[in-house]
């Protein structure tokens, strides 16, 4: 166990120190959230002025709850990029070489997405209380919702590790990020569900994001739901991924 | 060397006098020819990197296909046109794919740079225009195939097009004009910073124009006064626009005006800088 500490630390705080001093990682994770949130909270705002939409505390702060929960997944994401990187650029092999446990720059990887997320949470919820956010949930409520993202940051990090391991190469970023993305975008962005129509409205009743994103909904708005269903979602995600990331890290092993 | 430098140089080398580069020897047919070579590597390079070729073509369509159903929600609001959201949103992808060429336009160009591709270029007789002309052309040929992609996938899911035939040939050619114009400021920004992340390190902040546009609902729609703003000093809106009035509303001149005026301005300025930033560049080498 200490040697699986040692080297997730050592990764985490490489990972992390990596983010920090360099803006071209920074920037992206940062700036695309919160346009984000612009776009889609000050943007379609009218969107609430529709019939039957009815979500208490406003447009923004139903965007607020997608925005934090899709910048938690891209915040694993871009951890992703980052093993990607090592592998191109050498220093994967020789970390693979002088770790004495190497499940630990799994955990080392993913605790630096999660420090990464944790600022760029803050700062998108920063941002959408200036933009007058309302915020109806008490404190358990909120620390739900943290929770929820904490949860969806691990899932997409394990995710991102488990594809770059396996492909070990800069040029897997559209595979990533791609399905994160496609995921997110399936569930009920712009509307509550039963306002949907179609195809997509097939597609987001049987989507796990749908889950998460209700129950992040709720969780602002004082009146929980599925909170409960979107934790045991995301900790059989979390357990799916952690296999995946595994498998990925000895198909990297047996690679050398 | 002269401030022309390598460029210069290369004229001399071909027998061509260095002061009609830019004059009536554009039709020397050796400029075509380098002019062609150096397009049908940028083409030949963009389809042999399939990931380069397959993220650009199919995320806007993917976006299109999940905003023209989620946000279906939105024709309800007072004063929509009276159109479907597939309908409305369909000019998005066009210009979501003209920065897609720009990234990969400025990307390739980074990488020769980066490569010392460049360089070697520079000592050869190919003109410094002729290797602005080649790889803008490449960009303009993936910008060709990807805009007919759009526009067929759009008619396919039961788009109409309400100026017909000829606004679909017209919205081809505004959407080209609209990537060539987007391909020129990624190869100026691959020449002024010279390398690939940088250029990548743009796409944010080009993407946010599509974002902060009229793209998802019509200006005087947008409820958000400083959101309002935005977008109506955004120019990106009126190239959405232009592409749009073809689709949902048939002739509106007014409307192409402004989308073939500001994708005109944004060629103009962009193949302007990046002749300046290529001749520095070459100074340099």
């Amino acid at each position: 166990m200490r040697r699986f500490l040692f080297v997730a630390r050592g990764v985490g705080w490489r990972s992390i120190h990596n983010t920090l001093v360099s803006p071209a990682i920074l920037l992206p994770s940062i700036i695309f959230p919160l346009f984000f949130l612009a776009a889609f909270a000050g943007g379609l705002s009218r969107i609430s002025d529709i019939p039957n939409f009815d979500y208490k505390p406003g447009y923004t702060a139903f965007q607020f709850a997608f925005v934090f929960l899709q910048s938690a997944a891209f915040g694993g994401v871009f951890s992703g990029f980052g093993v990607a990187r090592d592998f191109d650029s050498g220093f994967a092999k020789r970390l693979l070489l002088t770790a004495p446990k190497r499940s630990g720059i799994i955990a080392g990887y993913a605790a630096g997405a999660l420090m990464r997320w944790a600022l760029t949470g803050t700062l998108i919820t920063i941002a959408a209380l200036l933009a007058g956010m309302h915020v109806q949930g008490d404190g358990v409520e909120l620390l739900g919702l943290v929770g929820l993202g904490i949860m969806v940051n691990i899932v997409a990090a394990l995710w991102a590790c488990g594809v770059a391991m396996f492909l070990r190469t800069e040029q897997a970023g559209a595979l990533i990020q791609m399905p994160v993305f496609i995921v997110l975008f399936l569930a009920p962005v712009y509307v509550p569900l039963r306002l949907l129509t179609g195809w997509i409205h097939g597609v987001a009743r049987f989507n796990p994001a749908t889950v998460m994103l209700e129950a992040a909904r709720g969780l602002i708005a004082a009146s929980p739901v599925k909170v409960a269903l979107a934790f045991v979602l995301l900790a059989a995600g979390s357990a799916v991924m952690a296999v995946w990331a595994r498998r990925g890290l000895a198909s990297a092993e047996r690679a050398g | 060397m002269s401030s022309s430098g390598a460029g210069e140089a290369a004229v001399s080398a071909t027998g061509v006098p260095a002061s009609s580069a830019t004059g009536v020897q554009i039709l020397d047919p050796r400029l075509l020819d380098q002019i062609g070579v150096v397009a049908r590597r940028s083409i030949m390079r963009t389809l042999r990197q399939r990931g380069l070729l397959v993220f650009p073509l199919l995320f806007p369509l993917i976006l299109f296909a999940i905003n023209g159903s989620s946000l279906g929600a939105a024709t309800k609001i007072h004063g929509f046109p009276p159109v479907s959201y597939r309908d409305f949103v369909l000019a998005v992808p066009f210009i979501q794919g003209a920065l897609f060429v720009a990234i990969t336009a400025g990307t390739d160009l980074a990488r020769d740079i980066e490569s010392g591709f460049f360089d070697r270029l520079a000592l050869t007789p190919l003109r410094g225009g002729a290797l602005l002309a080649g790889q803008l052309g490449g960009s303009v040929v993936v910008a060709c195939v990807q805009s007919a992609l759009y526009l067929l996938v759009g008619i396919a899911s039961g788009v109409g097009i309400a100026s017909g035939v000829g606004g679909a040939l017209v919205l081809l050619a505004l959407s080209v004009l609209i990537a060539f114009g987007f391909a020129g400021l990624g190869v100026l920004l691959a020449l002024r910073f010279g390398t690939g992340e940088a250029v990548q390190g743009f796409f944010p902040l080009l993407f946010v124009t599509v974002f902060l546009s009229s793209s998802s609902l019509p200006r005087n729609l947008i409820k958000v006064h400083w959101f309002r703003e935005v977008a109506t000093y955004n120019p990106v809106s009126y190239l959405i626009e232009g592409i749009r009035s073809l689709i949902i509303t048939g002739w509106d001149g007014e409307a192409l005006a402004m989308g073939f005026g500001f994708a005109l301005l944004l060629s103009l300025l962009t193949l302007g800088f990046a002749s300046t930033a290529m001749k520095t560049r070459l100074v340099r080498t």
